[in-house]
């Protein structure tokens, strides 16, 4: 059972790891083709990652539910939104789910009128957030606190067009801070995690990451 | 004076809802000049060829439509103006959607053939490994379009094998996904791209702008304000920097506020002592 539970899966990263990268320095045709049906294999698997984020996200609404966890009542609107979405989504107006995708149909309605209307109230009510926390948090209380509070206020300045009308000076500024000091710290980290998820790779490669396996090791 | 600083969030949501309602009422002009990384953008699509293929990656959900789709929409214009060839795409699925709606709406208005003069591609799963089998070849990536139409028969994609016969690439994003089309797209197949992203992204593609693996970039909803004024039809981006401007003021003015009631209070003293 070890065998197949830990030897199979971690041969198998070990031979498909090796493989695709040897294959981005081989421009051979057999490299390519290889490839090509890699990629596919990877969006079928993609495809069923969808049920089990589905299976998961209803598992954990059902249990919120039955266990009658704080703000319970809104894990059935969950179900609820689903159910009907997925539903009108299979009825596909009358033509079942098998056929192309008809046009103007109730599932079209329910994301144009429920979700893009719901997703951007959301969004929009992060200014309230911002403007309370931007209150509350944002104190000069050190020399470091200070510098990041004056730089943002010329970031905020400079990123809408009322910066301009205060000053010339104020836009050129936000993109020095932007193209300097911000640049260098976001190249750092880039490269930083870059590293980083080569040197997770090649331990994945080679085995000596194996979380991946589940139960830790 | 330290009650000012404890003061109920309902109030400041209050000053927020006041400044963006009157902003909206109010009729008032800003001037939006175009930044050199929005104009990069304008400037690669207004030297390319009429007939040109441009492939516009719709890779966001309704979620971050206030920004980004405001911005599709007037490189959409731009393109259809141009009598350029757009594909349009996204990686994101609830994206379809809104991408579909930008796509043909603005075709409409140009008497654009779906099919001939532009082609719409839908969702696929995948993300890194789409782009790939993209850039290895179109029609086994999408062997049909959004509506059911065999990829390989549209006039649209004449010319186009994969990735590498795209003369401009364009990543509308609200996640990870301009880096995932520059590493496995971009760098791979060498094609030209640019990108827009919600300002919250923003800062973290600078490195990108400065290496020259996408030559513009536009940010939030001023970048999409930039591009309106660009192409000369100020819309909804426009539109939306009046709230926008004295939303930013007014948190400055929170912020400046707070701290002088922070100070005055001897909250710098309190600090010190705690040192």
């Amino acid at each position: 059972m070890t065998f197949l539970k830990r030897g199979v899966p971690l041969g198998i990263a070990f031979l498909m790891g090796v493989l695709m990268a040897f294959q981005y320095y081989v421009p051979h045709e057999h490299s390519k083709a290889f490839l090509e049906l890699m990629t596919r294999w990877d969006k079928i698997i993609a495809g069923f990652a969808v049920f089990i984020g589905a299976y998961s996200l209803f598992h954990l609404h059902y249990t919120r539910i039955k266990r009658r966890a704080a703000g319970w009542g809104y894990s059935f609107f969950v179900f609820v939104g689903a159910f009907v979405t997925i539903a009108f989504g299979l009825y596909n107006g009358g033509e079942a789910f098998w056929h192309d995708k008809k046009e103007g149909t109730m599932f079209d309605w329910i994301y144009m009128n429920i979700q893009v209307p719901a997703g951007a109230t959301i969004f929009s009510i992060l200014a309230f957030f911002m403007a309370s926390a931007a209150y509350r948090t944002f104190r000069a209380r050190t020399v470091e606190s200070t510098v990041l509070l004056v730089a943002a206020i010329i970031v905020m300045l400079g990123r809408v067009p009322v910066g301009a009308l205060i000053s010339q000076y104020i836009p050129v500024a936000a993109d020095w801070i932007m193209g300097v000091p911000n640049l260098a710290a976001k190249r750092g980290i880039l490269l930083g995690v870059s590293l980083g998820a080569i040197a997770t790779s090649i331990k994945i490669i080679f085995g000596v990451e194996r979380q991946y396996l589940g139960g830790g090791d | 004076m330290e009650r000012l600083l404890r003061i109920d969030r309902r109030i400041i949501f209050a000053f927020v809802a006041v400044a963006v309602i009157v902003s909206l009422l109010l009729e008032f002009r800003l001037p939006v000049p175009a930044t050199p990384p929005v104009e990069n953008i304008f400037s690669k699509i207004e030297s390319l060829p009429q007939g040109a293929h441009l492939l516009l990656a719709f890779d966001y959900d309704p979620s971050s439509k206030e920004e980004l789709q405001p911005m599709a929409i007037a490189l959409l214009h731009h393109c259809y103006q141009k009598n350029l060839r757009v594909i349009g795409m996204t990686l994101w699925p609830g994206g379809t959607g809104l991408a579909e709606q930008a796509v043909t709406q603005v075709a409409s208005q140009y008497g654009k053939k779906n099919g001939e003069d532009y082609v719409f591609l839908g969702y696929k799963p995948g993300v890194a490994s789409l782009i790939i089998n993209m850039g290895e070849d179109l029609y086994t990536a999408f062997p049909k379009d959004f509506y059911g139409n065999d990829t390989s028969t549209l006039p649209a994609l004449k010319g186009v094998e994969s990735l590498k016969d795209i003369d401009y690439v364009i990543d509308l994003a609200a996640g990870a996904t301009i880096e995932t089309w520059i590493a496995f797209g971009k760098e791979k197949y060498r094609f030209e791209m640019g990108a827009g992203c919600t300002a919250v992204i923003g800062p973290d593609l600078y490195p990108f702008l400065d290496s020259r693996q996408i030559n513009g970039l536009m940010a939030g909803l001023k970048g999409a304000a930039e591009y309106e004024s660009l192409v000369g039809r100020k819309a909804q981006a426009t539109e939306g920097m009046r709230p926008q401007s004295v939303t930013h003021v007014l948190v400055i003015v929170f912020i400046l506020f707070s701290n002088a009631v922070f100070i005055l209070s001897g909250g710098l003293r309190t600090v010190r002592r705690g040192k």
